[in-house]
């Protein structure tokens, strides 16, 4: 492929497929805490850093 | 005792072999520099000969390291990096901004010019009190998240002291006049590379201490420190592929040029920005700000989207340093744009952490660490709400190239990752030497406010700059020629000049107050003072109200 083609068809990518394929992974990777069941998770996740006494000692 | 030899020879060899490069150094910085790696090596080869426990070694009573305790160590060193290379570097900031007002202060020197010292300014505030900081909250979140002792406690020393050398080696480099002339990436080769191999040991020791884990869930901050590590190896190894001239020299050309060449360098750069300034301080906020106010984050949801928009729409942004240039316009207009939207996930995360607060707000008054955190967030909303705005190629025609752009680097670096930092180390200090509180909470208090001042003096004295310089640079006269010369827009701002300095000198006295502060603190001394919130208290007032009868 000359220079010229390889970029044209990485533009091409860019703003197609791989535009599409960013934007699924995203609002997947976004909408995974809000999953039903999650609310437990997300206290359970937030409030471990006061499990441990303060210095671990 | 096999392992302790083995480590002298390797000690042995790393000084032969930087003797050797001294001997046959194709020019003086390189050879100044292979003299500073033999110094390093000699140190580490007394340090390794006479630390080492000879008769914990003979009686063969090797010592494990005990896994019900935390490795500390390497994080109490970060601590007292970050204050001394935080002193060096604003030192450095103010002498620079001095010299910007008061030529005469180059000395005549090349050693101390304008064009030295500045890299030098903006590596000690960015990677050595920058980077100090986001390793030791790394190893001491990661722990503390994970609930596990540090992994490969041996690598996270080297780390420690590799970066260290990166540092002076970074440093005294530019003061030679070693440098790649790329913004923020200005090491030569060989302190890339080296740079590298410190950079592969920290990562394995992160995620090592990931790996070892006893929690099921990754804390989020952990989530925000992986990505500022993996991120930054991407973006370093990508913007300094360099040949250099010589195997024994400093001089390298990198492999990108022209156009292509920039828009690399502003991919890095930008997201040096975003990753090492804005994911690793956001992984110190979602930690340090939650544990300060005790009471959990505001949204843990919220802060996982605002993970993810982050990654997603930082790394599209760096066009945007490219406005007007050779660059595609399309390419402008995708970082203008992705600029744009990051505003979205920043305000998000300021948010969070502000909201953290809810219910607690009285802490602002009475907990001085709270009302430095308080207002690195407000810094962090500020300048990123400006950055997307100056990106817009409308505004970034007015405020380019001038000085603006310092001011607005200045209120993210100053107000958001100063602040940020130096409430870490507020909140580091008193748990890593056991003294239970710092030294002393008035203190803290005189440090917010100097650092504040110094602050809205820097932004502010910048923002009349700019735009006095872009307004000047752009003006027409009727007959088409531009009205200002350059030499005529420098005398303009000279009195903007000195209250940057001012405002720099406020930022740097602010930071000898913590350096007291903290060196108390490890000595064990607590100043008697009294406590920031007194609710007050009158014996005399005290008493029931007698009748009294009339006369």
């Amino acid at each position: 492929m000359s220079p010229h083609s390889t970029y044209e068809s990485l533009r091409h990518l860019a703003d197609s497929w791989g535009l599409m394929a960013m934007a699924v992974v995203f609002v997947a990777f976004a909408a995974w805490p809000f999953r039903p069941g999650a609310r437990e998770d997300n206290d359970t996740a937030a409030n471990m850093i006061f499990k441990d006494d303060d210095h671990g000692e | 005792m096999d392992k302790m030899i083995a480590r002298a020879a390797w000690w042995l060899a790393a000084l032969l072999i930087a003797v050797l490069a001294v001997a046959g150094a194709a020019d003086t910085g390189f050879a100044i520099h292979m003299g500073i790696v033999a110094l390093a090596a000699v140190i580490g080869l007394w340090v390794s000969l006479t630390r080492t426990d000879y008769k914990a070694v003979a009686s063969g009573a090797i010592t494990a390291p005990d896994q019900s305790r935390y490795d500390d160590d390497p994080i109490r060193w970060g601590v007292i990096a970050v204050v001394f290379w935080g002193l060096a570097g604003f030192l450095a900031g103010l002498y620079i901004a001095l010299e910007l007002a008061f030529p005469a202060l180059n000395l005549g020197l090349e050693w101390t010019t304008f064009g030295r010292l500045r890299p030098l300014h903006t590596s000690a505030v960015i990677f050595a009190f920058g980077g100090n900081a986001l390793i030791a909250s790394s190893f001491y979140i990661v722990q503390r998240t994970c609930r596990a002792r540090l992994a490969f406690p041996g690598v996270a020393r080297f780390v420690f002291w590799g970066y260290q050398l990166f540092i002076v080696l970074a440093a005294t480099g530019y003061l030679l006049g070693i440098s790649q002339g790329k913004e923020y990436a200005e090491p030569e080769w060989y302190v890339d590379l080296w740079l590298t191999v410190v950079w592969v040991a920290y990562l394995l020791v992160f995620v090592g201490t990931l790996v070892k884990r006893k929690e099921p869930h990754i804390y989020v901050a952990n989530w925000f420190f992986l990505s500022f590590i993996l991120t930054v190896a991407m973006l370093h190894l990508v913007n300094n592929i360099n040949l250099p001239v010589s195997l024994l020299g400093a001089k390298s050309y990198p492999l990108w040029a022209g156009v292509q060449g920039a828009l690399v360098q502003w991919w890095y750069g930008h997201n040096a920005v975003g990753f090492f300034l804005t994911a690793g301080f956001l992984a110190m906020m979602y930690y340090f700000v939650p544990k300060q106010a005790g009471r959990p984050i505001y949204s843990y949801r919220l802060s996982i989207i605002h993970f993810w928009a982050l990654i997603f729409l930082y790394i599209w942004a760096g066009p945007h340093h490219l406005h007007y240039t050779a660059l595609p316009d399309w390419a402008q207009t995708l970082g203008m744009v992705f600029s744009v939207m990051l505003w979205m996930p920043s305000w998000g995360g300021m948010i969070n952490g502000l909201m953290t607060l809810n219910g607690a707000w009285d802490k602002i008054r009475t907990d001085p660490i709270i009302r430095m955190m308080v207002m690195s967030l407000a810094f962090y909303g500020m300048s990123t709400f400006e950055g997307p705005m100056m990106s817009i190629k409308s505004v970034n025609s007015l405020s380019h190239y001038t000085d603006w752009t310092i001011g607005h680097v200045h209120s993210g670096a100053l107000g958001w990752n100063g602040m940020i930092t130096f409430s870490a180390v507020y909140f580091l200090t008193p748990r890593l030497w056991n003294t239970g509180r710092m030294y002393s909470a008035r203190m803290i208090n005189w440090h917010f406010w100097l650092a504040t001042a110094g602050i809205v003096f820097y932004t502010a004295s910048m923002w009349v700059a700019g735009i006095t310089q872009g307004l000047m640079w752009r003006e027409y006269g009727a007959d088409g020629y531009l009205v200002n010369s350059f030499a005529e827009t420098v005398a303009a701002l000279h009195p903007m000049y000195l209250l940057r300095a001012f405002g720099g000198l406020l930022y740097l006295s602010g930071g000898f107050v913590m350096a007291y502060n903290v060196w108390q603190t490890i000595a064990g001394r607590q100043r008697v003072e009294e406590p920031m919130d007194v609710a007050p208290y009158d014996a005399e007032t005290d008493r029931p109200l007698v009748a009294v009868p009339a006369e």
